[in-house]
């Protein structure tokens, strides 16, 4: 990949940041989605809770279904690869999708090496419960990262544990003096630019999301609060009783994540939220995928 | 430097945050456009890139979008990148709805496909030079009424315009490190 190709892709994401990428499943799941406000979709043919219930090995979706949700609505249109599968990733990228999501969600086609992310020219956001795996993805050639959480549970634990676990080695970084960046990337197993840039910027070098268990417009806006600079809402928008309302209230909290008076307001009447399963109950830990 | 002046950068969702470094580096007082309180005593606004959609319903859900209106045709001078253009728009090519509708042109939304059609280039901007252009999904102008001014074209078609107050940009000009075009917009003030 040309490095004027990484600008573009990292820009992409810059242009979705304050915004909400909501999971869909189907074309009409899609316009809901977007006429609800939702920056960008990310088709996928089973939400991460029905992933869960269904256990076995969950794969890429079916091409066609993905190009369904292509021509229904004009927002950029990810999708999801497993960790590892880049010839599930040239296939996507054949497609022209906007977003390959190399993700932990799926199951994981290698349990060693992440893809190769700079053999394409189509951009990549990854998983990351730390900086380490931050930091590892962006030099694989991810141009955005999301907290990978614990998907289709509708706990926010796990995205608040791994988002507070990345600002506070960031803050460490900044506050570090320069010839201890050497020994940090060390620690870190990942190149000395990057943690230098960590240090010089205080924030990695790309757009920074929140993932994985996201279910209220509160939860939204925590995760906004903590630093996120926009969030995917799983299974949390279809999985509740009223998606489009739900996905609305979600879109407006992630825009005014302080005004406490107005997320009360759209917390009001949201039908009932996705049951939820308490990330400690879980038998798949997701999150332990691809490090 | 101007001290004197205050700028609103739209900030409901995109990249407003790299617009405000660029007012910052100028010496620019900026201020988050959120709800439409924060309009007050602003002298210029910036429509940022993002997703137009959803910038567009949040316009409407927060209450911002008819007092913007009216504050725009009373001559508030506004700079607008790719979704900020084609909230602008008075006319969308591929699209039904308007938004802000201000501005006498016909955008075309992604007029570049999708992002492996994304692109940089180099060129000639009228009154402010060569610039580095930076198109993400990018919109192009496909026509425009009497009295709009073409300010550059990439490959025949036309990516900035000037109408009155209204400076229109299908590009990314807050992604690059070249600050002329926010100069200019500020000495429209």
């Amino acid at each position: 990949m040309e490095k004027s190709q990484y600008e573009l892709n990292k820009g992409l994401a810059q242009m979705l940041k304050g915004g909400v990428i909501m999971d869909v499943t189907t074309p009409e799941q899609a316009k809901i989605a977007e006429a609800a406000g939702a920056c960008a979709v990310m088709a996928l043919e089973r939400i991460p809770a029905d992933i869960r219930a269904a256990g076995g090995v969950s794969r890429m979706s079916d091409p066609k279904m993905i190009k369904g949700i292509q021509d229904a609505v004009s927002i950029p249109v990810m999708a999801k690869c497993r960790i590892g599968h880049f010839v599930e990733a040239q296939i996507l990228e054949a497609i022209e999708i906007d977003y390959i999501d190399e993700s932990e969600v799926l199951s994981p086609a290698d349990d060693v090496y992440h893809i190769d992310k700079t053999q394409f020219k189509v951009p990549f956001v990854c998983g990351a419960r730390d900086l380490g795996e931050a930091l590892r993805r962006v030099n694989e050639g991810a141009s955005m990262i999301r907290t990978k959480g614990e998907p289709g549970t509708g706990d926010i634990v796990q995205a608040v544990r791994h988002m507070r676990k990345m600002n506070s080695e960031i803050r460490k970084i900044t506050s570090m003096s320069k010839d201890e960046l050497f020994e940090e990337a060390k620690q870190l197993q990942v190149p000395y630019d990057l943690v230098k840039y960590v240090h010089e910027n205080g924030r990695i070098p790309v757009v920074n999301f929140a993932a994985g268990g996201v279910a209220t417009p509160a939860d939204a806006a925590l995760m906004m609060q903590l630093g996120a600079e926009g969030v995917f809402v799983g299974s949390g928008i279809f999985k509740s009783g009223d998606p489009a309302k739900r996905a609305s209230a979600i879109v407006q909290a992630v825009t005014n994540y302080k005004d406490a008076a107005l997320i009360a307001k759209l917390s009001e009447d949201l039908g009932e939220a996705m049951v939820g399963i308490n990330a400690n109950e879980i038998e798949i830990i997701m999150e332990e995928r691809g490090k | 430097m101007r001290t004197d002046i205050k700028i609103g950068v739209l900030a409901v969702q995109g990249a407003f945050i790299e617009h405000e470094h660029m007012l910052n580096e100028l010496g620019v007082q900026c201020v988050e456009i959120r709800k439409k309180e924060d309009l007050d005593n602003i002298d210029g606004i910036i429509l940022p890139g993002g997703e137009s959609t959803v910038q567009g319903q949040l316009l409407i859900k927060l209450g911002i979008m008819e007092p913007l209106r009216k504050m725009i045709e009373n001559g508030l001078p506004v700079l607008a990148t790719c979704a900020g253009l084609i909230l602008l728009a008075k006319h969308i090519d591929n699209d039904s709805v308007t938004h802000i509708a201000t501005l006498p042109v016909t955008v075309k939304r992604n007029a570049y496909g999708r992002q492996l059609g994304s692109f940089n280039t180099t060129a000639n901007i009228e009154h402010i030079g060569d610039y580095p252009m930076v198109f993400i999904r990018a919109p192009y102008v496909k026509e425009v009424e009497e009295g709009v001014e073409i300010l550059a074209t990439v490959d025949n078609n036309i990516v900035a315009v000037k109408y009155k107050n209204q400076l229109g940009l299908a590009f990314h000009p807050e992604l690059t490190g070249d600050t002329s075009i926010h100069k200019y917009f500020i000495d429209m003030i």
